[in-house]
């Protein structure tokens, strides 16, 4: 019988590691390094504990660091084209570099001003029209009888495991003046003219919302579905409207799945690029869009540099309280 | 073996010369500022089925997983068969836990499961199985080897942790609330079974729980705990008989509680005025209280006898009135409200199937009980 | 009223997966089409689906998207789960917050950023000895897994916390080490969710482009920097061929896997039921 085989496969797996493992523990070079480590307060904890701090540390935070001090160097030809912060003159005296003219050059140039302004308020009611369809679908799901519930998850998570470019590409093709929508409506008379769709703000809504409107149902119904649902019957029970139960005891306790899903939206909404890019017009200006040609057309690294670190700091109060949101819904706060 | 060394035997802690099994020296356990365990000394023989008995947040799961290793003591020491645990985790303990939640691995066989133990011990494949059906045969699981978790019932899962607890031949277990997921048929049953494996393989047991039946049923000596300290050791019939103190009176079984002033102290008897009986309580034995102190004299329910007819003795009763009657099959509770205000319970057994004068609600009756049969309590 | 509020609620379901679902549909609609034109239907071909096999530099992008995304998963997966256990497990530590920050981070974090930020970081570092010098494989592999791993971490992480700990103090009472106890009890329970993380990882690797663009060097393309740039450039059918057999691809498995869920959920019933009857032996009640 194929499970039975299974679990005489996992048995001899975990034995060979079991023995390897027994084979590595008990050989001379761990032990001793085992003892020099432990006198100096290492033990296996703190190696596990290790790993993914000092990868996190190494590949997250610290490019930080460097992109702000690249955001203070000059721009000059060759590799890399930026400027050493800090110089030695004469092997003897350290000289520092600091130009802050990225920065002004910013807050001068209204162009920079407007796509902070524009792309903030492009992910707020992106985000906004994501929860207006995805909170009723994401409640549906967590109502509906259990063998559906697991369907229709699947089809939610479905086209997340398409290619996210191809699907925003199937869009220009919907929207297009010769595209499906259009001739659908002109060949039923509804219009004599394309109405002139793609290159516009609204394709790229549609786009955004489109790719991002899963990220605001999964947290939403994982919020949803540890709903005690014999609350909401006392609350009827007890005299309350359905839409009463609803607005009093549903919607409050959905809110950290609302917070969660929203900021899951709202956040990479701001530095969004690739849909901009795709099906938004040369109007729509947005920052992610703004850094690219920055660092790719213009090669100014110090520049874009400038520019993230000031996205970075738009984003840090909904970075924060995202994090809030998720120590509590995954429980990552120390329980011992 | 005569008899008093058999009852020595058995009771080891009237043993003077008798070495503890597990001493526990003045612990106490802090998580931040809220006093878990507070300075608890206890000695445990082999051989003993020992009870933690409390209510929840008194302390006793904190005690029993700091004897397992899960938690080390803010301050004192545990002694296990004289060694010294301080620092030693609960993989390197010559003691198995059987967890409440059972705590069976779920991607493992029945045989698995109890084997794990073993293998972790290094112990040849051979011993290993002939070991593990001996122990499931013990626990009546013969013929389950290759189920898993999923596929037994409660009853059954409860049995293959104990197996699987006990195939170390550990010296010392622990079993934290064994019989609380069990109903009240199966709970019976397991109890019984329980001290049968325990006398046949001769393992100290240390019990939690918040059962009082359980703990009375199961255990050779009790521990009653009330926020985080010990409040009274002893046999159950010590601690039901010569309860210590107000609570302990009042945690195990049912009590009534009459509040009163010694108004006479000698060393063969003791008188107390009572204003909640109404008439003053004789005591057949010496009591250690203060002159003048208040004093709280305990009469169990089933020791107070009801009678239509005033008792000859003057002490030790009072009239009052059934106000409740609950039928319970093998005996009746009465709610007696006495002339004095109080409420007494009273419980009796239906001894006799058909009674022509049976008590009934509103009956004035008189309550007395006998002088030997009632403790005074000072607090 | 509940009948207005299924009524409201079945709608939204049906315009939400309406509108999930007609670009996919058209996609696979047009990559049987045998006009290059959108407007115009010239009947059932395959021929992009020919054109797509023999068009060399496509296949190359799509085997190195490939690598990279397995290489990505398997590394997110280790970092991740560790990550995961440390949070989950390990009560209070230096630099626990930190840490804790660190790993929700990524999930919220806009690419062009991170992209940005680890692009500096591999130009800052290649003075140094052991640094790979090329922009390529290797950076593309460590921006996506620095990226992939908090998703991998929340999934374990929520997965250990749901997970009943007395399994690992019971391990650890029969005298097994925390290592041992990880490998054989933590691991196999949680496993379903690390294969879950390791999908996910996977289809972000495979899926991103612009921390791809950024970390690549001059020589590097991987799938999804080809098809923007055919895609900025007009409509190549090809595209919607490999769209298509990518959602197949991804149809079928989920499918599988989805049977196979559900004959093991019912088997697993059918136990638990027989199981109940078996304590009604013991006392001699009816079974």
């Amino acid at each position: 019988m194929a499970p039975q085989s299974y679990v005489t496969l996992g048995e001899r797996l975990s034995n060979g590691i079991e023995l390897l493992l027994r084979t590595v523990t008990h050989s001379t070079p761990y032990r001793w390094s085992n003892r020099m480590l432990r006198t100096r307060g290492v033990t296996g904890r703190t190696i596990v504990i290790a790993v993914p701090w000092v990868w996190l540390l190494l590949f997250f935070l610290v490019p930080f660091f460097i992109v702000l001090k690249i955001s203070f160097a000059d721009t000059r030809l060759g590799q890399p084209p930026y400027t050493d912060l800090f110089q030695w003159v004469e092997n003897q005296y350290l000289q520092v570099r600091f130009n802050a003219g990225n920065y002004l050059f910013l807050l001068q140039d209204s162009l920079y001003a407007q796509a902070f302004v524009s792309s903030v308020k492009v992910a707020a009611i992106s985000t906004i029209f994501c929860l207006a369809l995805g909170y009723p679908m994401a409640y549906g799901i967590a109502r509906a009888n259990a063998s559906w519930r697991n369907v229709l998850l699947l089809l939610i998570i479905l086209p997340f495991w398409t290619s996210f470019l191809v699907r925003v590409y199937a869009w220009i093709g919907l929207l297009r003046n010769n595209g499906v929508i259009n001739n659908v409506l002109m060949a039923f008379g509804i219009v004599d003219e394309p109405i002139v769709m793609l290159q516009t703000n609204f394709a790229m809504y549609i786009g955004i919302v489109y790719s991002y409107l899963p990220f605001m149902i999964l947290p939403l119904y994982s919020n949803l579905e540890k709903h005690d649902q014999t609350l909401i019957e006392a609350a009827v029970d007890l005299g309350a409207t359905p839409l009463r139960a609803f607005l009093r005891v549903t919607l409050p306790l959905s809110m950290p799945g609302v917070i969660a899903g929203s900021m899951l939206v709202f956040i990479p909404a701001v530095g969004e690029f690739v849909i901009p890019r795709l099906l938004g017009g040369t109007d729509s200006l947005m920052i992610g869009r703004v850094l690219w040609d920055e660092f790719f057309s213009n090669r100014n690294w110090p520049g874009a540099s400038a520019v993230a670190i000031c996205l970075l700091l738009v984003l840090v109060v909904p970075i924060m309280i995202f994090q809030r949101y998720q120590l509590r819904e995954v429980g990552g706060d120390a329980r011992k | 073996m005569n008899a008093a060394a058999r009852e020595v035997k058995k009771e080891p802690w009237k043993d003077p010369r008798a070495q503890a099994y597990i001493r526990i020296e003045k612990v106490s356990k802090k998580f931040g500022d809220f006093v878990a365990v507070n300075d608890v000394s206890l000695s445990i023989y082999r051989g003993e089925i020992f009870c933690l008995l409390g209510g929840s947040g008194c302390g006793k799961t904190t005690l029993l997983r700091m004897l397992a290793g899960f938690e080390q003591p803010s301050s004192g020491r545990i002694f296990i068969d004289g060694a010294d645990m301080d620092g030693v985790p609960p993989y390197e303990r010559p003691v198995n836990m059987m967890f409440q939640s059972y705590a069976l691995f779920p991607h493992m066989t029945v045989q698995d499961n109890v084997a794990f133990g073993l293998k972790q011990e290094g112990v040849k494949k051979a011993e290993v199985a002939s070991r593990v059906a001996e122990m499931l045969s013990l626990v009546k699981l013969g013929g389950f080897e290759h189920r898993k978790p999923h596929q037994l019932s409660g009853g059954q899962r409860q049995r293959v942790a104990l197996a699987r607890s006990l195939v170390k031949r550990p010296k010392l277990l622990l079993l934290d609330e064994p019989l609380g997921a069990l109903d009240k048929k199966l709970r019976e049953h397991t109890q019984f079974e329980l001290v049968n494996i325990q006398e046949r393989l001769g393992v100290t047991f240390v019990v939690v729980t918040h059962d009082q039946e359980e703990a009375m049923t199961l255990a050779s000596r009790i521990g009653v705990m009330n926020q985080g300290r010990i409040v009274q050791v002893g046999t159950p019939h010590e601690i039901y008989e010569f309860p210590a103190s107000r609570f302990v009176s009042e945690f195990i079984g049912n009590v009534n509680m009459f509040e009163g002033r010694i108004i006479a102290d000698e060393p063969d008897h003791v008188m107390i005025e009572s204003q909640e009986l109404g008439c003053p309580i004789y005591i057949g034995h010496g009591v250690s209280a203060p002159p003048d102190a208040m004093v709280w004299t305990a009469v169990r329910p089933e020791k107070m006898i009801i009678t239509r007819a005033a008792p000859p003795e003057q002490h030790n009763r009072a009239q009052g009135t059934i106000k409740e009657i609950a039928y319970m099959g093998d005996m009746s509770i009465y709610l007696v409200q006495l002339d004095s205000g109080k409420t007494v319970r009273i419980t009796q057994p239906n001894a006799f199937r058909q009674a022509e004068d049976r008590l009934t609600w509103d009956e004035r009756v008189w309550m007395s009980w006998h002088e030997s049969s009632a403790v005074v309590v000072t607090e | 009223m509940n009948r207005n509020r299924s009524m409201f609620l079945l709608s939204a379901l049906v315009f939400g997966f309406a509108f999930l679902y007609i670009p996919i549909l058209s996609v696979i609609l047009y990559s049987f089409n045998e006009s290059r034109l959108v407007t115009v239907w010239g009947g059932f071909s395959l021929k992009w689906y020919g054109e797509l096999l023999g068009d060399r530099q496509m296949l190359q992008g799509v085997w190195l998207s490939l690598r990279i995304a397995a290489v990505t998963a398997t590394g997110a997966v280790i970092v991740g789960t560790l990550a995961g256990l440390v949070l989950a497990r390990f009560g209070r530590f230096r630099g626990r917050t930190l840490l804790s920050g660190m790993v929700t981070a990524p999930l919220v974090m806009p690419d062009v950023i991170t992209g940005l930020s680890l692009l500096l970081l591999f130009v800052a570092f290649a003075p140094l000895p052991f640094v790979p010098d090329q922009r390529g494989f290797a950076t593309i592999a460590i921006a996506h897994i620095t990226l992939t791993l908090s998703y991998v971490t929340v999934v374990v992480q929520s997965r250990l916390a749901t997970m009943d700990d007395s399994l690992e103090e019971a391990a650890m009472d029969l005298g097994a080490r925390p290592t041992k106890v990880f490998l054989l009890i933590t691991l196999p329970i949680i496993a379903p969710a690390i294969v879950s993380g390791w999908l996910l990882a996977f289809t972000l690797s495979l899926d991103d482009l612009v921390i791809a663009s950024f970390a690549a060097g001059p020589s590097t393309n991987t799938l999804p920097m080809m098809i923007f740039s055919k895609v900025r450039l007009g409509v190549t059918p090809e595209i919607n061929a490999l769209a298509t057999l990518m959602v197949s691809v991804v149809a079928i498995f989920v499918v599988i896997a989805g049977v196979l869920m559900a004959r093991q959920e019912k088997a697993r019933q059918r136990d638990v039921q027989l199981a109940k009857a078996g304590d009604g032996s013991v006392t001699g009640a009816p079974a």
